[in-house]
Parts: C-alpha cells; sequence; structure tokens
C-alpha cells in the first residue's frame, strides 16, 4: 500500500536535505509569507509546504501528475480534509493512550504491537468507507490510483483475517515451537508453529498423534525455572513480534505518508481560499522542457505582496518567448523588485505542481533557480560589500547548471558604475553562453545600455513605467533603459510630503 | 627435509628457552613499545619471548627471512590467518567444554571443537599446496601437513565427526510451552506461523522500519530446562546421541603437537608484518638486512625510528627517514646539533635496527647491512634514583662502568645525552676517558650529545650532525647527516632569515 499522491512512483521523503541556495530563495522570494498562507498557524503543513515548494520537480509529466491531484482536492476539499483527518486521529490516538513500542523483551513488543495494529485497523476501515463513498468524483490518474488501492488491498475477507490473526496472537492455550539442535547441541531455529487458530483444542490434536511426548511440570517454587521457560517462549515469538511490530510500524509509516503528503495539498486549499477572498486569480500554469525558453504571462502578480497587503495588487503582462535575458531598468520604488520577485515566486510554484498568481502563464522549467540580491553590509565586518557580492556569486557559478535561471537584483553596484558594469556584462555574458536564463534588475545603466546597443534577439527590457508627472502605474512596460531611475522624483516626494 | 620449527633450522636452537624478561635496554630505545604494539591483541599466543630473543647466527636470520618473505604474499598470509582463526575458534570451544554442567552440552561442544579443528586442517593442507613457498621453513612444514592430514588418525577423527554432526543436525522436535509446563516432542511438520502473519499485513510494507527482534542473548550455558528439553530429545533420537557418545570416548584428545606449535609461533611472522603493513602505509619502506657477525661497516638508507613512526600513524605529521654508513675504521657516529632535532630519535633507530635484524626480521629502511652483536647496551638519562644515594654524575659513571665490564667486541653501545648534571669542562674531560675506554673495546657505539670536540677525537668517530631548514631555523627537519659539527649551523640560518648573510648584506646595500 502506498500513497504516491505527489509523486507518481514513490513516496515524498520527509526529511530532505534542503538545497543550498534554500535560505537565500526564501529571504529574496519572501517565501516564508507564501508559507504561512499556506499552513494557516499549522507547522506541520509549514514545514512540508517548505519542504516541496523548494525541491522543483525536474519532468514535466510529473507536475502535471500533481496539477491533476491539486485540481481534484480544489473541487472535493471537504473529502480532503476528511482523509487527511485519519491519519491525524492514528496520530492522536497514539499520543493520548501512550501505543508504541517501548518494551525490549518480545513478550511485550507482541502485545503492544498487536495493541497498536487493532487501533490502526479501525482507521483504515473509516479509509476505506470514505473511499466507498466518494471515489468516483475524483479524476486525477493520483487519487484514482488511491482509492483503487484502498478498495481492494483493504477488502471486508481482508479484514476478517486480520481480525483472527489478532485474536491467535493472544496466545491464550500456549505456543507450539519448533527447534533443531545447534551447535553444543543447543536448542536452535525456534520457530512457532501453526497450531490452527480456529481450533481451541490444538493441544489435544497435535497430542492426539503418534509420536512419543515428554512432559515435565515446573515445581511452583522454581522461579529460575519459570523464568528459563518464559525465555524459550520469547524465543519462540520473537520472531512474530517482530512480524506483527513491524507492521504496526508499516501502517504508522504509511499514516505519516498519507499526512505528509496530503498536508501540501491542504496548504494549497488553504492558500487558494485566501487568494479567492482577495479576488485574486489563480490559474495552472502551461509547462515548456527547461531547454525551451518560454515566458508568457497575463495578470501576473506577486503573490507575497498580495498576502502582506491583504489586497489586490497591480498584474503584469509579458510576452517573452525565445528570450534568455531580461533586463530591467527604470523609476525607482517603481515595481521592479516586485515584478523580479513575482517571476521567480512563480517559477517555484509551476516547478512543484502548484497552480500559480495569474491570469496566464506558461513558461519554461528550469534546473535551478538562484537569486543574487544586494544585502546589507556584512556585519561581522570581515570583508567588503563588493567582495561578499562576488563570493556568492562564486558559490552560485560552483553550483549552477546549464537551463538554470538567475534572478539578480541591483547586483554588483557596490563599486563605482564602470567596474560594477564590467564585471556584472562578464558574469551576464558568460551564463548566457552556458544556457542560463538571466533577469537583472539594474541601475547601471553602462551595463543595461550596454546589452541594449547590441540589438540582441534574445533580450528584453522593460522598464517600471513614470507617467509625465512622476507618477507611478507599478507597471513594467517594453522600454529602452534611460539613464535617469527617477530618484529625484522620490526625493521630491519624500520632501514635499514631509513639508505637507 | 624434516620440519623442527618454523622459527629455527634446529631443534636444539635457543628459541627453544622462552625468555620471559624483555633485556635491559628495551625502554631506552622504545623497543618495548614497538613490541608491546606488534604483540598487541595476541596475548594468547605469548609472542613476547620470541621478540626478547635475538638470534646470533646468521643462518638462522636468513631462515627466517625466507619464511618472512613468503608470509608477504598475501594469499599465504590470508591462509594462515584463516587457519589461525579456526584454532582460536577451537581453543574456546575446549575451554568451554570445561566449564559446562550437562554431559550432552559438553559432548556437543567437544564435538564442534573436534570439528572445526579438522577444518582447519584439511584447509591449510589445501591451501598450502596452492601456496607458492620457497622458504626452507615452509617446504617442510607443508611436507608435514600433507603427511599429517593423510595419516589414518586424523582421517578417522574427520570422518566419524562429520558422521555424528550430520545424525545431530537432521534431529527436528517440538516444543509446547504453558505456563508453568511444557512438553518435547517430535515435529511433524507444522507450518510457520510468524511467516503467515508476516504475509497477511505485507501489503502494508513502506520503507525500512526498525527490527524489533530481541538479541536473544546466546549465551554458551544451558539452564535446567533447556538441559531437560535436551534430555528429553535423546530420547526421542536414541542412536544419534548414541553416536556422540562413542565419538567423544574414542577420540579425548585430538590436536597434534607439532600443529599447535607451528599455530603459535607462524604468528611471530603474523604479527610483525601486520604491523609493520600499517606503517607502510605512510609510504615508509622496509627491506632484509644483510647481516655478519664480523663486519663492522654498517650502513642504513632511509631508515626511521618504528616507535615514533608508530606513534605518528595516525598523525599528518610525517616521519623522517635518515641515513648512516661506517667505513673502516669507523665505529663510533657521533650526533650533535640543535636541540629537539631528532638526535635521540637517530640514536634509538641505531639500536632498533640492530636488534630487529637479530631477530630476523625486515627493518625500517631501504637497504641496510648491520652487524649481528652478541648485547647491545644503552646509557640514557635517568630520572634521580632517591633509594640509591649517589649524585647523578656519580649514578652516570656506575652505569656506564658496569656497561663497559661487560661488553665485548661484539657489542654495542647507545649512549645519550650522558654527563649532562655537571659543568661542561668535567663534562668533556669524563667523556674522553669514557670515550677512550669504548675505542680500546672497539664497540659500535652511537653517542648522542651536546659537546663538539667528542666528535673527531680520532678516526674511530664520525660526527652527524641534526640539521635546520634555513628558512626557518625554529622548525626542525629532523635530518641528522654526515657532516663535520661546527656548531655554527643553526646560528647561520637565523642570519639568512634576517637577510644578514655576507651575500644578503652585499645584495642590500647598494653601491
Amino acid at each position: 500500500m502506498k500513497v504516491f499522491l505527489m509523486h507518481p512512483d514513490r513516496d515524498l521523503e520527509s526529511e530532505q536535505a534542503p538545497s543550498p541556495n534554500s535560505a537565500e530563495l526564501t529571504q529574496d522570494l519572501e517565501l516564508n509569507t507564501l508559507f504561512e498562507a499556506m499552513a494557516k498557524g499549522d507547522k506541520f503543513i509549514f514545514k512540508v509546504a517548505q519542504q516541496v515548494v523548494l525541491s522543483s520537480l525536474a519532468a514535466p509529466g510529473e507536475i502535471r501528475y500533481r496539477q491533476e491531484i491539486l485540481q481534484d482536492c480544489l473541487r472535493n476539499p471537504d473529502v480532503v480534509r476528511q482523509i487527511y483527518q485519519i491519519p491525524i486521529q492514528a496520530l492522536k490516538n497514539k499520543q493520548s493512550h501512550w501505543m508504541g513500542i517501548f518494551t525490549s523483551y518480545p513478550g511485550g513488543i507482541l502485545s503492544s504491537a498487536r495493541e497498536m495494529l487493532e487501533m490502526f485497523v479501525n482507521l483504515l476501515r473509516a479509509l476505506r468507507q470514505i473511499a466507498d463513498e466518494y471515489a468516483e468524483r475524483f479524476e486525477s490518474p493520483g487519487f484514482r490510483r488511491f482509492f483503487t488501492m484502498v478498495q481492494q488491498e483493504l477488502d471486508d475477507d481482508y479484514f476478517s483475517v486480520v481480525i483472527e490473526h489478532l485474536n491467535t496472537l493472544k496466545f491464550r492455550s500456549g505456543v507450539l515451537i519448533s527447534a533443531e539442535l545447534g551447535r553444543g547441541n543447543e536448542g536452535t531455529n525456534y520457530v512457532l508453529r501453526e497450531t490452527n487458530h480456529k481450533d481451541q483444542n490444538w493441544i489435544k490434536r497435535v497430542i492426539g498423534r503418534k509420536s512419543r511426548i515428554y512432559s515435565f511440570t515446573l515445581h511452583p517454587r522454581d522461579d529460575h525455572g519459570a523464568r528459563a521457560l518464559g525465555e524459550l517462549r520469547d524465543r519462540g515469538i520473537n520472531l512474530v513480534a517482530n512480524a506483527v511490530a513491524q507492521s504496526a510500524d508499516h501502517i504508522d509509516s504509511f499514516f505519516n505518508v498519507l499526512r505528509l503528503e496530503l498536508a501540501f495539498y491542504i496548504g494549497c486549499l488553504n492558500l487558494s481560499e485566501q487568494l479567492a477572498q482577495l479576488g485574486e486569480p489563480i490559474v495552472f500554469p502551461l509547462i515548456a522542457p527547461a531547454n525551451e525558453r518560454r515566458l508568457s504571462f497575463t495578470g501576473l502578480y506577486d503573490i507575497a505582496l498580495a498576502l502582506t497587503m491583504k489586497q489586490k495588487v497591480v498584474g503584469n503582462d509579458l510576452y517573452a518567448d525565445n528570450k534568455d535575458l531580461v533586463i530591467i531598468t527604470g523609476a525607482n520604488q517603481g515595481g521592479k523588485s516586485t515584478y523580479l520577485r513575482s517571476i521567480g515566486l512563480a517559477q517555484l510554484m509551476m516547478q512543484c505542481g502548484m497552480f500559480v498568481p495569474a491570469e496566464s502563464f506558461s513558461a519554461n522549467l528550469c534546473n535551478r533557480l538562484f537569486t543574487h540580491y544586494k544585502r546589507e553590509e556584512d556585519v561581522t565586518m570581515e570583508r567588503g560589500k563588493f567582495d561578499e557580492e562576488l563570493s556568492r556569486m562564486s558559490d552560485i557559478v560552483e553550483n549552477i547548471t546549464p537551463n538554470s535561471m538567475v534572478l539578480f537584483n541591483e547586483s554588483f553596484a557596490a563599486t563605482n558604475e564602470r567596474e560594477g558594469s564590467e564585471i556584472a556584462r562578464q558574469i551576464t555574458c558568460a551564463l548566457l553562453e552556458m544556457h542560463i536564463k538571466v533577469f537583472y534588475v539594474t541601475h547601471l545603466y553602462e551595463l543595461a545600455k550596454g546589452f541594449y546597443d547590441r540589438h540582441l534577439e534574445n533580450a528584453v527590457f522593460l522598464r517600471a513605467e513614470r507617467k509625465a508627472g512622476g507618477e507611478r502605474t507599478f507597471k513594467l512596460i517594453e522600454g529602452k533603459p534611460l539613464q535617469t531611475s527617477y530618484g529625484k522624483d522620490v526625493y521630491q516626494k519624500v520632501f514635499e510630503s514631509n513639508q505637507e | 627435509m624434516t620440519f623442527y620449527s618454523i622459527l629455527s633450522r634446529n631443534a636444539e636452537d635457543s628459541t627453544k628457552t622462552d625468555t620471559i624478561e624483555a633485556p635491559a635496554f628495551f625502554g631506552d630505545l622504545n623497543l618495548d613499545q614497538i613490541i608491546d604494539a606488534i604483540t598487541a591483541g595476541k596475548n594468547e599466543y605469548n609472542l613476547k619471548p620470541f621478540f626478547y630473543t635475538p638470534l646470533h647466527d646468521a643462518e638462522t636470520i636468513y631462515f627466517r627471512h625466507e619464511v618472512m618473505r613468503d608470509m608477504e604474499d598475501p594469499k599465504l598470509m590470508a591462509y594462515i590467518k584463516a587457519f589461525a582463526e579456526k584454532m582460536i575458534i577451537g581453543r574456546r570451544y575446549l575451554e568451554l567444554v570445561e566449564k559446562l554442567d550437562f554431559n550432552y552440552h559438553k559432548k556437543g561442544w567437544f564435538l564442534e571443537a573436534a570439528l572445526v579443528y579438522c577444518d582447519a586442517i584439511t584447509d591449510l593442507e589445501r591451501d598450502l599446496s596452492l601456496a607458492n613457498v620457497k622458504s626452507r621453513g615452509f617446504l617442510a612444514f607443508r611436507q608435514y601437513v600433507t603427511n599429517y592430514a593423510n595419516s589414518q588418525g586424523f582421517q578417522s577423527l574427520r570422518t566419524e565427526a562429520q558422521k555424528v554432526k550430520g545424525g545431530l543436525s537432521g534431529v527436528k522436535y517440538c516444543v509446547i510451552i504453558q505456563s508453568g509446563k511444557f512438553k518435547v516432542l517430535k515435529y511433524q511438520g507444522e507450518t510457520d506461523y510468524s511467516e503467515e502473519v508476516e504475509k497477511t499485513f505485507e501489503r502494508f510494507k513502506q520503507g525500512a522500519v526498525k527490527d524489533y527482534r530481541v538479541k536473544i542473548y546466546e549465551r554458551s550455558g544451558m539452564n535446567h530446562i533447556e538441559a531437560q528439553i535436551l534430555d528429553f530429545v535423546a530420547r526421542l533420537f536414541p542412536e544419534q546421541f548414541a553416536a556422540m557418545d562413542q565419538f567423544c570416548e574414542r577420540h579425548d584428545s585430538f590436536v597434534d603437537e607439532t600443529i599447535r606449535v607451528f599455530d603459535r609461533e607462524i604468528q611471530f611472522y603474523v604479527a610483525y608484518l601486520e604491523f609493520v603493513a600499517d606503517i607502510k602505509l605512510k609510504g615508509l619502506t622496509f627491506c632484509y638486512p644483510q647481516v655478519s657477525a664480523t663486519s663492522r661497516e654498517v650502513y642504513a638508507y632511509d631508515a626511521f625510528d618504528l616507535a615514533l613512526a608508530h606513534t605518528l600513524l595516525y598523525d599528518k605529521k610525517p616521519v623522517i627517514s635518515n641515513d648512516f654508513f661506517l667505513k673502516e675504521p669507523e665505529r663510533i657516529i657521533v650526533v650533535t646539533g640543535p636541540n629537539q632535532g631528532g638526535k635521540t630519535t637517530f640514536a634509538r633507530m641505531f639500536g632498533q635496527l640492530h636488534y630487529l635484524a637479530s631477530l630476523g626480521c625486515p627493518v625500517p629502511g631501504r637497504e641496510a647491512q648491520l652487524f649481528l652483536f652478541d648485547r647491545i647496551y644503552a646509557h640514557f638519562e635517568r630520572v634521580e634514583d632517591i633509594r640509591n644515594l649517589r649524585g647523578k654524575l656519580q649514578d652516570d659513571l656506575v652505569r656506564i662502568h658496569n656497561i663497559l665490564d661487560q661488553a665485548t667486541p661484539a657489542s654495542i653501545l647507545v649512549v645519550n645525552e650522558i654527563f649532562a648534571s655537571t659543568t661542561l669542562n668535567d663534562a668533556v674531560f669524563l667523556s674522553k676517558k669514557i670515550m677512550a675506554r669504548v675505542m680500546v673495546l672497539d664497540l659500535l657505539c652511537v653517542w648522542v650529545t651536546f659537546m663538539d670536540e667528542l666528535s673527531s677525537l680520532s678516526e674511530k668517530t664520525i660526527s652527524m650532525v641534526s640539521t635546520v631548514l634555513p628558512e626557518y631555523p625554529a622548525l626542525r627537519t629532523f635530518k641528522i647527516v654526515r657532516q663535520p659539527a661546527d656548531g655554527l649551523a643553526y646560528a647561520f640560518s637565523i642570519a639568512r632569515k634576517h637577510r644578514l648573510t655576507y651575500e644578503q648584506i652585499k645584495e642590500r646595500i647598494k653601491p
């Protein structure tokens, strides 16, 4: 029995090592805002959301598999939440009854594992009932497989066999153990033997056969002997205790996986409900393979901004198919960073199978996503800002592969414009030649103009819009880089508003 | 070719008498550390006496070289180790039999001991026939083992043991356990219940889960319940147990004496080679030295202190190797130079090399010719001993006097910083006196000292100096080189560091 709701062919790993640039991505793309919205206060969902969003899928097929399951969830939120309650119930039962296998002798292991199994079996029945009742409403291959499996593996006959074993395992009338002579004529290969559990009188039946039998009754005060006999019994039931305990563990981990994998979809449900309240659209993206260059969207908005402001925010449109380089310049506080973040967020959400915050969205996958944002001054004072920037860039270069994507936000501006531009130019050119998609928000006019003058077919230049009066629309439009970033506007705005 | 021993050519060799005490110079030369490390984990063979007993004839040393070279073949080494392991197991079983209480239990373990011994012999015979052995020792031993393994006594031991074991292995019985009582009967084909339970729940298998099988302590004892069960089993299967009784009566002591002695003695080689293998991992080499009881023209290239190499085994620090040679009429190496420069290490190395050679072992170095001594004497500084009521100087003199009394021209003397507790003038005076006697005795000697004067007393002395890196005089190279003791090497290199040598000053001062 496998859950397989996150991958068509494997479980979601419960603990994945975070990719080395997770911290940067989380900070630069405001990912925690996204995770918090998904979690709605549930730490477990937060953790799962974090893990899943930060581990992109590589194959378009895998992404579509999740998309379809998520679409099922959006159609049947109540049923999905009902299923999610089952593993949660298992966890609660275990905690409230102090269930678990804590002893270290076979007799104890057997009885606590048997008890746990009994509890699990009841929850499995509940799962079967949900499957019987609602399976038909689900269309995704993932959910269909899941429900079919539940119905086939957990049929009534199976439940009755399991109940029978759970009774036999109490061993009310003794155990039958076979053994052989090992080294030194010591008993070995102790194997618990079938006594036909339906028959209470198995002992008489065994003894009734034509074989000599030697019996021995311990003296009532022979404690030592009683202990030895108990030890022998433990040897006999060691394997069956292990089998029962491992079965309990397996079911336990089945529930854990179910909880883990559904947590992601519950998080998506939570998020979609909040966005619906804000009146923000969501859409399932169209995916192109990593070696193509595709990026077209309408109404793409920064989900982190919308969630933080708790209101509808400005969306942008772009047609940038077959482009490798997007350079964004223009007015200060014109929405450049927001724009860059919305692209990064959409890319990550798409690559983990989620919907994206837009009216329409299509993009190619990227092998890995990196962000390179300008940082606060290094608090340790160990090195200068420019040195620090280059050091982070070196980490990226260390880890990057072709068909990855880098988002630069005002990088390499911590030196004079000429040096900064030249270094940025060399880095950008090298990345492009290595088939890496680059988004670059910059004030470095020389850098932007340099690329603009080359009339590259695979480059797009965007500018934060500024109306003639200095008013910002927070829209980005295609346009030639300008030599001023209209810092004067901002200056005036600040000083004028102070004067008022 | 008759086989006597894997350690010596003939029966009446000195190795037959076990030396219990370590020789007096062991501590000073750190040989105690080396031998402790070599024999560690092999206590049951009591190997130390072998390492405490130097040989005095070259022929036996070469006899051991041959065996050692054979043992360097990893195949043969593996064979011998496999054999040794089985012999250990066999001994463990026999020791166990002595401690047990119940008849069938004792006999059961006795049978196991015989079985593992038979295995050991059969495998050894086959393995040796496959091994490409060349030494006199192994060729003779191989012949011995072949004869023994094919002897009627051994053959009948083996067949009977296997037959009895076969019978007992076939025994399969059942125990019904209820509270306070049990029943024993023959097994009649009941199916495995654990498997069935496992099968029922198989569909839930997820990833790996914890193993709940309790490691039930496999003690080699039997409580009275188990003994009672065994008695019942013996009654259910009388033939198999009668056969075992007979076997035990017929073969009450089965280990061959020559095999037993070989099993111990071969460990001399195993232990040494295992120790050497670790040291070689540090990139150091060993060689089989030429030995001579007449020529004092000794030399060694890339030799090193084996105790130090062992201490630095898991350290990144390299082990520095050194060369030395003596030509006629040279006898005495006088080592001088800065402290902590490896002088004492060098002196120890000289002693170790000679001692290890006298055991018939390969020595630490690339190539060596060494002297076959009668005794080694070491004079190292001692902590003042309050009990002998002598001053330190007097103590030094008493000890060196005793040594010179006993030493013969075939002895080796290692002296380390003698007379450090007196004035320089006294020390030089006394040292010259002692040195003169050493020369008269014609001893082979290494003499570590801070007194440069000693290095050029006569044609018998040569001078070796510990050196420093010119650029970093504070760092020791631990290289000891043969050059005059001018006492200047150190000062010179400090000058160079400050760019104050003649050439440097000329260069820096522009005309």
